[in-house]
This record gives C-alpha cells, sequence and structure tokens, in this order.
C-alpha cells in the first residue's frame, strides 16, 4: 500500500499555487515558496508484530514575502483543495504584509536572484508496504523483532517570483529494527534505500540470528578504565552527530560555541587520517536551498586532521560575508575517508578489546574540549586474541573527540558503510552519512 | 471552540467508515514567534496547520491514517487507508481489539489566560527583545546573546463512533534568554527568562518566569564563568535547583516509568525500562522523602489538560509514594494490554502522529526544607542549576548530566561559581539518597519542549515541577580542562 491522498501530480500542484501566489504579488514585492511533503506509511512492530500501522499524508508550504530589505515569513499545511488553499494563502499574505511593515530592515536577508531550474525525481517505482510488513513477519519467524518500516515519497520543491523552480521527489524505504534475545540484549538492523529486496532482508535477519547465538553467552560487566576498542560505522554514526551539534556551521565557530573550538582557537589538529566532508551530490537532500541557491558539489569539513571550511547558510552567508554552501549550518550528507584496515580482519586488528556496533545518547561532558559522553547499546562484545568472547553488559564512556580521532586513532577500515537516517521527527529525514569502522587504543570508560 | 474543526467532523459523520469503532482528532495548530540575536531582528516566524488524525478499528485490528487534506473526499480517503492498516492488523497485529478504548465523553477544556498574545501588539515585542539583547550585551566577552518570544494555540477536536465530543483549546508561552560568553577557548553559556520552562497561559506569564528581567544577571554569571574554577571532583552532596530537577525527573523517573517502555514498544529507539512490572507497589525507587505525582491540575505547566488523545479524562494520581513505586505512566491501551492502573497520558506531539504513552506533567511534590536550611547542613558539596547535557542509558539506568552553572557548598554556606559541574549515577540508588526536599518557596513550574520518542519520532511538551532537591554520595565532576 501506498498512501497518496493526493495521487499525482504533486509538482505541477506546488508550481500551480505558485503562480497564483506570484500574481498577487504587489509593488515590488517578492515572494520564496518552499515545498514539503510526503506520503509515507509507517508500520511499527514489537514482539514482530503490528503494533501501530498507518499511512501519513502532509505537504507544507513556506512563505517568504520580501520588499526590499524587510521580508516576513510563514508556513502553512496544505489541504490539496486549491480554492481552500489559496483562501488560507490569501489570509497568509495579507498578515505578512501587515507585519512587514512593521518590522525593521534585516541586514542578514539574501536569496538566490540567479535563476537556476533543477529537477530530480526517483518516484516510480513505489513499494507495496503491506507485503513488505508480511514478509518481515515470515522471515523473522520466532525472533522477538521490534522496530519501524516507513515506506513512501519524499518531495520538495522551490520556486521564486523571478522565475526559478526546483522539484525534488524521491520514493524509498527505511526499516529500522532490532532483534531481542533477553532485557537489553539485542542486535540492532537497518535496510534502506529504493528497491525492496526480500532476499536482502532475510540475508540480514540470518546475520543476526549468528550474533544473538553469540549474545546469549554470559555477559561480561567492564570495571571503569581505558579499554583498546573497535568502532562500528553505527557507533562512529553517533560520534560524528555529536561533533555536529555545532561543529560545523559558521555561525557557531563565530560565535565560539563550537564544539571544535581548540580547532580553530588552538590549531589542535586530529589524526592526519581524519577527513570529513559535507557530499551533497551523493546525499538524498534536494540540491537547491530554502533561499534558492544551489548547493556545492562538496564541503571540505576537515582535512588531513585539520579544521578546514564550514557550512554556510545564507543569512550567516551575509552575516559574514562569505559564500553560502548549505541550506542548514547542520551536514546531512557527511563522508568520512575510509583507511586502510580490512573489515574482515577487524576482530584480528583489536585483538583483545572492545567491540562496540552501536553507541547511544551522547552529548557533550565539555563542550569547549569536545569532550563526550554516552552509552554503548546493542550488541557490543568483549574480544580477546581475536576471538568474541562474550557480550559486554552496557558502559558510560567519557572521553575527547581528540583523543578517539586524535591521539589514540589507530585506523579506519577501508570499507565504508552507507547509513540513512531513520529518523522521522516532523517528517522523515534525507539525511545520509557514509563511515568506516575506527579503532583506537583507547576508549575512556567511566560508569 | 474552531467553527471549522466542528464542521469537519459533522461532515465525516456522513461519510464514516461502517466500522467497529473510529476516532477523529482534528487539530488546528497555530505558533508565532519573534527573536532578536545581537540586536538584529530575526525573521518572524508563522506557522499554521490543520491535520487530522482518523483510527479505525476492524475486528482485532486498529489502522491509522492522517491527512491535512479535511475536505470530505479527503476524509474519506484517509479512511480507505485507515481500513487497509486495520485489516492487516487484525492478521498480524501485536493488541486485540479490547485492547483499544472505545471513550464516549463530552467535554470542554481550556488554558486560562489572563493576557492574551494578541494584546502586545508586534512592535512592541520587539521592543521588548531589543531591550533584552541590550541588557544582555554588557561586555566584549559576550560573543553571542539572543532573546526569544514564542507563542502557540492548539485547538483540538476529538470525536469517536461511540459519541465523544472533547473539544481543547491550549495556549503557550514560549520565552527565553541566552548569553554566550568566550575568553579563548573557553566559552561559557547562560540561558533562562522561561528557557526550559515554557508554560501555558498568555502573556500574564512573562514576569513569572522572570523575562526579561534575568538578562543582566545571566549574561555577568555567563563572564564570570569564564574565570571560574572547574567544578571540583569526588563523591559529595549535590543540591540541584528546579532548572536541573526538571531533567532528573524526567530521564530517570518519567521516562523508565512509561508503560510503553515497559512493554517493549520502545525498544528499537528510546530504549527499555529497568523497571518491570511487578515492582509497582513495593520497589522502593526512592527515599521516604521522595513524591512524585502525575498532576494535571497546575493550568500553567506544559502538559494540563482535560483529556488525552484517547480521550481518557486526566486526574491527579502518585506515581511514587513516600518513595514507593505506585503506578506506571501507561494510557488505556498501555493499561488494557498489561491489566495495570495508569494515568491519562496517551498524547499526540502533532496532528500527523498516533498517541503514545507520554509524560505529561510529573512533578517531585515539596517537602518541608528551606533553601537555605539545606544548605547550611551540607559541609561539602556542589549546587547546580540549569541543565546544559543529558546522557542515559536505554533501560533509564545510568546517567550523566551536566549543568550551566555550580557553586560550591562549604561549611554550610555558598561559594563562589565553578564551571562545566557535571555528576553521573545510577537511576536505582541516586534517588534512595535524596536526603532533603525543599518546601513550597522553591517548588518552580517547569518542563521541556523538546521529548523525544516513538516510531514513527515524536518531539512534544512535557510539565516538570519540583522544589530544590538535596542528595548524597553523588559523583561529582569537572571538565576535560
Amino acid at each position: 500500500m501506498m498512501s497518496t491522498v493526493m495521487p499525482t501530480g504533486m509538482q505541477d500542484y506546488f508550481y500551480s499555487l505558485s503562480d497564483k501566489l506570484f500574481s498577487r504579488l504587489e509593488g515590488e514585492e517578492q515572494l520564496l515558496l518552499g515545498f514539503s511533503g510526503e506520503d509515507s506509511d509507517f508500520v511499527r512492530m514489537n514482539h514482530n508484530r503490528i503494533r501501530q500501522a498507518g499511512s501519513v499524508a502532509q505537504r507544507s508550504l513556506s512563505l517568504d514575502l520580501i520588499s526590499g530589505k524587510r521580508h516576513a515569513q510563514a508556513s502553512i499545511e496544505l489541504s490539496g483543495e486549491q480554492a481552500r488553499d489559496m483562501e488560507q494563502l490569501d489570509i497568509t499574505l495579507k498578515k505578512l504584509r501587515e507585519q512587514r511593515e512593521l518590522l525593521p530592515e534585516d541586514p542578514y536577508l539574501v536569496f538566490a536572484e540567479e535563476i537556476n531550474n533543477t529537477e530530480y525525481h526517483h518516484d516510480n517505482d513505489t513499494i507495496n508496504s503491506q507485503e513488505a510488513v508480511e514478509q518481515v513477519v515470515q522471515a523473522a519467524g520466532d525472533m522477538d523483532l521490534v522496530g519501524l518500516f516507513a515506506n513512501g515519497i519524499q518531495y520538495a520543491g522551490f520556486a521564486n517570483s523571478m522565475g526559478q523552480r526546483n522539484w525534488h521527489s524521491s520514493a524509498n524505504f527505511n526499516f529500522d529494527w532490532s532483534c531481542y534475545l533477553s532485557k537489553d540484549k539485542a542486535v540492532k538492523s537497518n535496510y534502506a534505500g529504493f528497491d525492496w529486496q526480500p532476499e536482502r532482508l532475510v540475508e540480514k535477519l540470518d546475520s543476526i540470528r549468528h550474533q544473538l547465538s553469540m549474545l546469549s553467552r554470559p555477559s561480561r560487566t567492564l570495571e571503569p578504565g581505558s579499554y583498546r576498542a573497535y568502532l562500528a560505522p553505527s557507533a562512529v554514526d553517533e560520534i560524528i552527530n555529536m561533533m555536529s551539534w555545532g561543529g560545523f556551521g559558521l555561525k557557531s565557530h563565530r560565535t565560539k560555541s563550537t564544539p571544535l573550538l581548540q580547532m580553530v582557537e588552538q590549531d589542535r589538529a586530529l589524526d592526519t587520517s581524519i577527513s570529513l566532508r559535507e557530499h551533497h551530490a551523493r546525499g538524498l537532500a534536494p540540491i537547491f536551498t530554502g533561499s534558492g541557491f544551489i548547493k556545492p558539489d562538496h564541503v571540505q569539513l576537515i582535512k588531513d586532521g585539520r579544521y578546514q571550511d564550514c557550512l554556510i547558510s545564507s543569512r550567516s552567508a551575509m552575516e559574514y560575508d562569505k559564500v553560502t554552501n548549505a541550506d542548514y549550518e547542520y551536514p546531512g550528507s557527511l563522508e568520512l575517508a575510509a583507511g586502510e584496515l580490512n573489515s574482515t580482519d577487524i576482530l584480528k586488528e583489536l585483538d583483545t578489546g572492545l567491540y562496540i556496533n552501536n553507541l547511544w545518547y551522547l552529548n557533550f561532558s565539555d563542550r569547549s574540549a569536545c569532550q563526550m559522553t554516552g552509552m554503548t547499546r546493542f550488541a557490543c562484545f568483549w574480544v580477546e586474541q581475536g576471538e568474541i568472547q562474550a557480550p559486554v553488559n552496557v558502559m558510560r564512556f567519557d572521553d575527547s573527540i581528540y583523543s578517539l580521532f586524535g591521539t589514540n586513532l589507530l585506523g579506519l577500515t577501508k570499507e565504508r558503510e552507507m547509513i540513512l537516517d531513520p529518523s522521522t521527527y516532523g517528517q522523515r529525514s534525507d539525511h545520509s552519512i557514509e563511515l568506516p569502522g575506527v579503532l583506537v587504543s583507547a576508549l575512556r570508560l567511566t560508569l | 471552540m474552531n467553527d471549522y474543526l466542528n464542521r469537519v467532523a459533522r461532515q465525516f459523520n456522513d461519510i464514516a467508515p461502517d466500522v467497529d469503532f473510529w476516532t477523529l482528532r482534528l487539530t488546528s495548530e497555530t505558533h508565532e514567534a519573534v527573536s532578536v540575536r545581537q540586536g538584529v531582528m530575526q525573521p518572524v516566524y508563522n506557522h499554521h496547520a490543520f491535520g487530522a488524525m482518523l483510527t479505525v478499528v476492524i475486528g482485532d485490528g486498529a489502522g491509522y491514517a492522517a491527512t491535512s487534506d479535511l475536505s470530505p473526499s479527503g476524509l474519506k480517503r484517509a479512511a480507505e487507508l485507515a481500513c487497509d492498516w486495520a485489516k492487516q492488523s487484525s492478521k498480524l497485529g501485536l493488541l486485540k481489539a479490547h485492547d483499544y478504548p472505545r471513550p464516549n465523553a463530552k467535554a470542554r477544556y481550556e488554558t486560562p489566560v489572563k493576557q492574551s498574545w494578541h494584546d502586545m501588539p508586534l512592535d512592541e515585542k520587539i521592543t521588548l527583545l531589543q531591550d533584552a539583547n541590550t541588557a544582555l550585551k554588557i561586555s566584549d566577552s559576550i560573543v553571542d546573546w539572543s532573546a526569544y518570544l514564542g507563542y502557540g494555540r492548539d485547538e483540538i477536536l476529538f470525536v469517536s463512533s461511540a459519541g465523544a465530543q472533547i473539544e481543547q483549546q491550549f495556549q503557550y508561552i514560549q520565552p527565553s534568554l541566552s548569553a554566550v560568553a568566550n575568553k579563548g577557548a573557553v566559552t561559557q553559556f547562560r540561558s533562562g527568562g522561561g528557557y526550559n520552562a515554557s508554560r501555558q497561559g498568555g502573556l500574564e506569564q512573562l514576569e513569572l518566569l522572570d523575562f526579561p528581567n534575568a538578562a543582566p544577571a545571566l549574561a555577568e554569571e555567563a563572564v564570570a564563568l569564564l574565570s571560574a574554577d572547574d567544578c571540583p571532583q569526588g563523591n559529595m552532596d549535590l543540591v540541584l535547583a528546579p532548572s536541573q530537577m526538571v531533567l532528573q525527573i524526567h530521564e530517570s523517573i518519567g521516562h523508565p516509568l512509561e508503560l510503553d517502555r515497559i512493554l517493549g514498544d520502545e525498544r528499537n529507539y528510546a530504549g527499555t525500562s529497568f523497571v518491570s512490572e511487578d515492582m509497582f507497589g513495593n520497589y522502593r525507587y526512592g527515599s521516604d522523602l521522595l513524591n512524585v505525582t502525575y498532576d494535571p491540575g497546575h493550568s500553567e505547566q506544559l502538559a494540563s489538560y482535560g483529556y488525552d488523545d484517547e480521550g481518557t479524562m486526566a486526574q491527579r494520581e502518585y506515581i511514587i509514594r513516600n518513595g514507593i513505586l505506585e503506578r506506571p505512566l501507561g494510557g488505556a491501551t498501555s493499561q488494557a494490554r498489561a491489566d495495570m492502573s495508569g494515568v491519562a497520558n496517551a498524547r499526540q506531539a502533532v496532528w500527523n502522529r498516533p498517541p503514545i504513552d507520554r509524560m505529561a506533567n510529573l512533578n517531585v511534590e515539596p517537602g518541608d526544607s528551606t533553601l537555605t536550611a539545606i544548605i547550611s547542613g551540607i559541609e561539602h558539596g556542589v549546587y547546580m542549576e540549569t541543565n546544559r547535557s543529558w546522557s542515559i542509558d536505554d533501560s533509564r539506568n545510568k546517567f550523566q548530566f551536566g549543568c550551566e552553572l555550580g557553586r560550591v557548598i562549604e561549611n554550610g554556606e555558598l561559594k563562589g561559581l565553578v564551571r562545566n559541574p557535571n555528576y553521573r549515577g545510577i537511576s536505582a540508588t541516586f534517588w534512595r539518597n535524596l536526603a532533603a526536599v525543599g518546601n513550597e518557596d522553591s517548588f518552580t513550574v517547569a518542563g521541556v519542549n523538546n521529548c523525544g520518542k516513538g516510531e514513527p519520532n515524536q518531539s512534544i511538551y512535557v510539565g516538570h515541577a519540583s522544589p530544590v532537591c538535596h542528595f548524597q554520595d553523588v559523583d561529582v565532576f569537572g571538565g576535560a580542562q
């Protein structure tokens, strides 16, 4: 099943509304319009049964009504019924005009004035959610599976009164789940993409069965202290996410709020193998911004361990006299450069230490020093002489990025994993990240 | 009440699907925000949404569909989708028909408002925020500063095939002030004036939240923290202000007691719980001084309401009494699944997400100690306020929290500021070390604007009120520098 409350012509509908709104502009007004929507199915599962199943159809229109350097913004949820939507939008335009008169000039207002039209469609091959869920239940059998199957089409558009038109639509799925052995002992997995292949799901579930058999061994509780550790790509993802909380935005750098402050202020460096870039061209997110700018192919954030460039929104570009290179100052398509370790040999490389599949609930214990804390979660194992010995009970770590990706970094894997963000706050995420695994000589456990 | 929503509900009655049971939750959301950063007016934010959440029960299955198309054809299409899911759920569902509540209440609830958001013109709001900015920028060490004022009005109409007609209107005020101070590689933050303390009500709440009057003190504290010593390290007494108790309650009492977590729904995302069903009625969660309530009775608190989103009437209940765990935070569906009593806390964050167990208002009840008496009884410890960092394991047991500001307590007196105050502990033992609970004088209504949970994800308002609390034998430490 694929929910299509407004079955076809989403792009046409957006452009049609845009044309009507542009025809209502007065004097020298300019109008920027952003469209965001989805028709998604969400099937929540617990104990390998359906806990909650449903469909969501939503489409939101953002407006930025500009006259000179004054402007006012709004967003409204569209119904898809043009007469009713235009009634709401006319009310909104009137309100924005009234507000604008009361507002001072905005020194940081900027929008694309060069016309760059783009179109991206990847929305033809839709997947039947009900069939996919039945396949999950059947393939998981008696495993205690819990998670979310999300599937559908995501839409994004931009139009401005100068004539620019941009469209991006993508049909994709993201099945994010874990299988539990008991209490907090579980294996986490994810299958996401554009082409649902039941045999790929079966492979992943078979792999989980194997890991669950290792989890069934008696658990080991580690004492606080430093341990040699391997961080699988999913665990590295959590660390990079933490760095991204203000780490790469120009505004956070100029206001000294970045957790990478020591890289900026004290020229502190990470290991030379750490190179991180925002690869807009590879990402799943639209290539255009909410102000109509086209993102560059990539932005090199960290190069050979040294901080290089920031993500720059259009407002920051004006405030700090730079060029816009991102929609928001938060990454959405990061890539950490690969290393030289073979993933297949990683247990041997680890030798004796902690194999961490997942980390959880990270936060800063000292933001300025990029010192972070968090928990191990799901299947983490104690390894001796390259052999898995026992699952490890959850432990808290507290360590610095300058240690983990700096002085204590032993290597990165050659192979990288592409992780499609399963988060669904407000709407399904279009973020993704490509990461290797990371081997460190010491990870500090505290509780 | 919103005439449009009532009209949509009447129209839906004519086209309602022939199913065993249905509910329709119609929402009108209006949000506005003004903010000034570094003296520069930021773009004004206006948001409006109409949305519908339709749930149907067919046989043993249930399904939902959410749509922003409230026309008869839009709702009819949503009903078809919900029915399709209900049919599949009847074959593969975890729950059975008797688990789903069938509310039939008729009721109204409305946030009391003394001074409407609209009573203050936009230009006056801007002037208020500009003045706050001026008050925040006290020196060159302040490198970023801002003042924010947000408003929300949610009108919700809940109807069911059993005859429910619950109309609720909520209004929210969300002020905050922030100051960022820097010297070299040291940056310190202070937030206040309503930060993490949004409330229901109107502009009358601003004065109660010290907005914008808190601005100069916040800026001075941010600057002072730059040259303050790091928080001392060691096992010691800890006094938490209500601005940190919010997170302590939220993470290590609220989440572990959510019944859907205990039943396993959240295990793939927010996590499970160290609490199990057999612990209710006998487990010692904290010292005798710990009394925790689910309390919809503080009308200014963020999650006060008449009925939850499953149509269950909200009424005050003890969750923990004299340290003993009494009941979980579970709505009607979870209560039926677990065969336990709970509270009315099945909530939707927004119109397009289904109801799940949330915290609503979860408060630590006042004790009988004054702040002065608490401090005077401590030989060596730290006082902390305003949460800035939170981390806890997926069973909600091992935690580590950090605050914006600390003060050393020596020989019964509050001494100088310390920066980067952190502490860690284990929920199952931390609350048993509760040594004193502040009285009504320090009891403060606050909350969390962004409690994240659920699949699909939902971020929701949660209310927490607490007095100052004193804990013994806590692992306290500072930053990395």
